[in-house]
């Protein structure tokens, strides 16, 4: 039986020097939602990132007190980091796989809010189980 | 989904609620490579969008391009925006053949006249219109049938864009692209070996969402994704910048990731948006594999001079050119850039043709 070896390719440090340059663009909108209540968000998949920097990034930020996961259209998972008002929010299909990757630097973010036409479509369900 | 209903309207009978609706439009507004501020605007459009008739010709092509598209096997963003359009005609993908098939084509040409989207995939052969055929029917009498009624064109994959493999010299059908054939419909180009499958969704979302046709570089493809090239996205440029290359696929230069540039990589003058979008629902691209950029998406990539030889080779001193870049950063790498598309050219020029015979011989 042939056996063949691994090739192992190792990972620099900070390779596309990326990660600093977007710590320090949500220091400038974390300014900004205090100054002016302004949000923004950071699409993680138009970055140019190398194999580890999105890791090396989360790890920066880290986790905070709120994790939640939601099922909608698969699932998601937004997270507060330790930099309240920073949120990192990761979308799934119904395989897992990922369909969407952002920071997003503001209060709450709005897929956490009940949506006012859930609300309605609820309250109508709610009512006709009690009627 | 009746053709009348909206997509907002759709999404809610199939019990996805609004939470989940502005999920897929921030899926939607990554998948077109726009900004995360306009998903509010995506929302309001998409809700209101409606199911537009699509008729999907393949002519001289290797199916890659629709498995690319169809390749998922779980709905995904890219599946919701499949399923929202009307595929009318697509003759690999449809059970009807013949006769039935050719009449459902004309049936939905006949009732969205003007306003049907038509994409293609694969080239049209001019030598003889017996090379290919569907039903009887020529790609080029069918193509150039299909496109009086239709609002635009996509052109799906290096074929059908440029011509792409069919096209490559010696270009034994005379192949053709469809830009070559229709003057008068306004096309998209959406070229690559295959197309990223996003990009070819994001291409139609954007059409369901605007109602318009994507701002489009001088080769006819969506700036948003082919605007920037695969070596000014690529991780390993800093490798280039610093004169570091992999010399061989196993050296250890190869080992420690830095830039294949001197294997062959087109990424510098190659223009896509595998670098930040990548394969395989995000997971990587041939760069990241460890290989070199092959230039899939560029007219005539085929024979541009080898896949396993630097663009500047043999006569430029990669060494020296190397040091000017770490002197000169992203300028030295325009400069560069400039000169392997000019010795692109020359090695298109140069390029032999080659025999059954020859191929033989050298085996």
């Amino acid at each position: 039986m042939m056996v063949t070896e691994t090739l192992q390719v190792e990972i620099g440090e900070d390779l596309t020097h990326n990660v600093q340059p977007l710590l320090h663009e949500i220091r400038h909108a974390l300014v900004t939602l205090l100054d002016d209540g302004g949000s923004t968000v950071i699409d993680l998949r138009s970055l140019p990132l190398a194999p580890g920097e999105e890791q090396k990034l989360l790890d920066e930020l880290g986790q905070g007190e709120v994790f939640a996961r939601l099922q909608a259209l698969g699932p998601s998972e937004i997270i507060e980091t330790r930099y309240p008002g920073v949120w990192v929010v990761m979308h799934f299909n119904n395989d897992n796989e990922v369909i969407g990757k952002f920071i997003e630097v503001c209060d709450i973010p709005d897929l956490l809010r009940s949506q006012q036409e859930d609300i309605r479509q609820g309250l109508e369900q709610l009512q006709t189980q009690l009627a | 989904m009746s053709k009348d209903e909206t997509l907002g309207a759709a999404l809610r009978r199939q019990g996805i609620s609004r939470r989940g609706f502005l999920k897929f439009c921030a899926a939607t507004a990554s998948m077109m490579a726009l900004p995360p501020a306009m998903v509010p605007a995506i929302a309001a459009a998409l809700e209101k969008a409606r199911r537009p008739s699509v008729i999907w010709l393949s002519f001289q092509e290797c199916t890659g391009c629709t498995e690319s598209l169809t390749r998922s096997h779980s709905p995904t963003v890219e599946g919701l925006i499949f399923d929202t359009i009307s595929l009318d005609y697509h003759h690999t993908l449809q059970a009807a053949a013949g006769t039935a098939a050719e009449a459902a084509r004309e049936a939905a040409m006949e009732e969205n006249f003007g306003e049907y989207i038509l994409v293609v995939d694969g080239s049209i052969p001019l030598g003889n219109p017996g090379f290919s055929t569907i039903a009887g029917i020529s790609n080029q009498s069918m193509l150039l049938d299909t496109a009086k009624g239709a609002a635009a064109i996509i052109s799906v994959g290096t074929c059908a864009a440029y011509g792409g493999i069919p096209h490559a010299s010696p270009n034994p059908t005379g192949a053709v692209s469809v830009s070559d054939l229709i003057k008068d419909k306004p096309i998209i180009n959406v070229p690559g070996c295959p197309p990223i499958p996003m990009v070819i969704t994001g291409v139609l979302a954007h059409f369901l969402t605007f109602g318009a046709i994507p701002e489009l570089d001088e080769l006819g493809r969506p700036k948003a994704f082919y605007g920037k090239s695969i070596h000014d996205r690529c991780y390993r440029r800093p490798f280039y910048d610093k004169g570091l290359f992999a010399e061989t696929f196993d050296d250890e230069g190869a080992k420690k990731g830095w830039c294949l540039y001197k294997l062959g990589c087109k990424g510098p003058t190659t223009y896509n948006a595998c670098a930040t979008t990548k394969w395989n629902e995000g997971t990587s691209f041939p760069i990241e594999a460890g290989h070199p950029c092959l230039g899939c998406s560029e007219p005539d990539f085929w024979d541009g001079g080898g896949f396993y030889k630097a663009l500047s080779m043999p006569t430029e001193d990669i060494a020296r050119t190397a040091v000017y870049a770490v002197g000169a950063g992203a300028a030295a790498g325009v400069a560069l850039g400039a000169m392997s598309r000019a010795k692109k050219k020359r090695a298109e020029k140069a390029h032999k043709k080659v025999t059954i015979d020859d191929l033989e011989k050298g085996g």
